[in-house]
């Protein structure tokens, strides 16, 4: 039987691997990107798991609102790529020193 | 549910302004953007007006206890939208120069005040994480708007970054304490709290609800995008994002560490005082090597909110009130500081080196006056308004018990006296290095003439605001 510590372990290490992805990556931020994605992916599967667990459905209706919310900063997060690339011609992580201090 | 509506009377109609704005301005050609500009100014004042207008009494719920008007809420929210008024008056001659006087600046700004107002009035983790929200993914885009400057773009994509990230903890730790309390409404959530044998897991939760708190507020460690934000944007968009979010800021801390968590009292203050004693010094620290005023201001920033975590960590009424007035005091010495630096800027000229301001006396002895009233007052000199929020907030640290950390701040203030005397020397005492004359409309001329003196009339007289936010908490 899948208990509730079962998704919140899965939440845990998606979560985690988000933090380790955003940590260790140092050459593309479009990478930036999919990890902050799926560490809104993790918090929903914990909201999920409680909301299923408590049988209280206010977790689901948070997800909705989440995933909603992450599209719109995906679509943010792309457009200031955009600016960026045009701008540096380069989406290198490593590159973004010109402010320091 | 009609008075649901009512209460929510002046969010619905700055929404309703918005979009009128944005369907308007699609049709105005660039010589009238000005009708864009009043129009964004009216809707800011009269919705100020609607709020203190429709204040109730006693402090009232809406829409299934996820919204709440309370006094405070009705202080703040007024004073973020007269403060992005006066945002919009400082910047426009600014913009103009830059080409850049776009109807864009005026929406996004507008909806990032929408998102202020639903945050301040947040009694829900929901309604606070979307007002957090339509808050930061308005301001991520404001950065990044000027778009043929490199520093911009990458000062966008370094607050992008952190901040999803830091929305994505305080997510996590919402979604723990979801959990654990069964609920998102966080007056439910203290009960559950109080009740609760789960110690463990409500820790974990709030180490991560206070991470993304601190992020947003720009607390020591998580305070480097500060000065990146504030040096790579451009000065117009500074200044917004210097002022009126700070009083979201505080109100999220508040509303979640004292209306949503003052059951684990004991836990977030020890978790606070070590961000506030760090901000407060390194901060201050890390201010007196910089040479562009702008980062001087970002790190000066950080020394402020070490101030305003000060009261709330005292956890007492009087402790939460002193941290709003200081709130309210720092957003009108950052609106002016800025305000002068756009003033100072012109066509083609961006004055953010602290040695762009060399004898600013011989060119314009007022405005040179201001500045100064301005940095003494962040100092904390008296009789300015910055004298006595660090006063108010110092004393009630002391009531606490807490008078380790009340000499902390004032160490940490004295630290601070330095650079900030140190731009006034260069104001008064250097040779100008050009004598191009300052050039300004006269509303902006007025209103932060009317700014600096509003901090030393409210230096000499503080208590009518002191009583304010007593009475608001």
């Amino acid at each position: 039987m899948i208990s509730l510590s079962h998704f919140l372990v899965l939440g845990a290490v998606l979560f985690s691997i988000s933090i380790a992805g955003i940590i260790i990556n140092r050459k593309n931020v479009i990478l930036l990107l999919m990890c902050v994605e799926l560490m809104l992916l993790a918090v929903n599967m914990n909201f999920v798991a409680f909301s299923y667990f408590l049988g209280n459905a206010v977790g689901q209706v948070f997800v909705f609102f989440i995933l909603t919310v992450a599209a719109a900063e995906a679509a943010i997060g792309l457009a200031i790529l955009v600016v960026l690339f045009r701008n540096k011609r380069t989406i290198n992580v490593e590159d973004l020193d010109a402010l320091k201090g | 549910m009609l008075t649901d509506i009512n209460l929510v009377l002046p969010e619905i109609f700055l929404l309703v302004m918005i979009s009128i704005i944005l369907i308007i301005d699609l049709f105005l050609k660039d010589e009238s953007r000005g009708a864009t500009y009043v129009l964004s100014i009216v809707t800011l004042i009269t919705t100020a007006f609607l709020v203190i207008n429709n204040s109730p009494e006693t402090t009232q719920l809406a829409f299934h206890k996820s919204f709440v008007v309370d006094p405070m809420s009705v202080i703040l929210k007024s004073v973020s939208l007269l403060v992005v008024a006066a945002v919009f008056i400082y910047s426009r001659d600014y913009l103009v120069d830059r080409n850049f006087y776009k109807g864009e600046f005026f929406t996004l700004s507008l909806f990032g005040v929408l998102g202020m107002m639903l945050m301040i009035s947040s009694a829900n983790f929901l309604t606070l994480y979307l007002g957090l929200e339509l808050m930061s993914l308005t301001m991520y885009a404001m950065v990044a708007m000027q778009r043929d400057s490199d520093i911009a773009a990458e000062a966008a994509m370094k607050y992008f970054v952190l901040g999803a990230i830091a929305s994505g903890m305080l997510l996590y730790g919402m979604s723990i304490i979801f959990g654990v309390a069964n609920s998102l409404n966080l007056a439910e959530i203290n009960q559950a709290i109080s009740v609760s044998e789960n110690r463990l897991a409500l820790s974990f939760g709030l180490v991560f609800i206070i991470l993304g708190i601190a992020f947003k507020l720009g607390a020591v460690p998580f305070h480097m995008w500060m000065p990146d934000v504030y040096d790579g944007s451009p000065t117009a968009i500074t200044t917004y994002i210097a002022t009126a979010p700070k009083i979201a800021a505080f109100v999220m801390l508040y509303r979640v560490m004292v209306e949503g968590m003052s059951g684990m009292m004991v836990d977030w203050q020890s978790i606070l005082i070590i961000l506030s004693v760090a901000s407060m010094f390194i901060g201050n620290i890390i201010a007196i090597a910089q040479s562009n005023i702008k980062r001087l201001f970002a790190y000066s920033t950080i020394s402020h909110v070490g101030f305003i975590l000060m009261g709330v960590i005292t956890g007492t009424d009087n402790g939460y009130s002193a941290s709003m007035f200081y709130t309210i005091s720092y957003v009108l010495m950052s609106l002016a500081g800025f305000g002068i630096i756009l003033l100072m800027s012109r066509a083609g000229f961006e004055a953010n080196n602290i040695e762009d301001y060399s004898g600013m006396n011989q060119k314009s002895p007022w405005f040179a006056f201001i500045m100064l009233i301005t940095l003494f007052s962040m100092a904390g000199v008296p009789p300015m308004l910055g004298f006595w929020a660090k006063v108010s907030v110092l004393q009630e640290a002391v009531n606490a018990g807490l008078v380790w950390f009340a000499v902390a701040g004032v160490a940490a203030s004295i630290i601070g006296a330095y650079y900030y005397l140190r731009v006034v020397k260069v104001l008064y005492f250097d040779k100008p290095k050009d004598d191009t004359p300052i050039q300004a409309s006269m509303d902006m001329r007025l209103l932060l003439s009317a700014n600096g003196i509003s901090m030393l009339a409210l230096g000499i007289f503080p208590t009518s605001l002191l009583a304010l936010c007593v009475d608001a908490i």
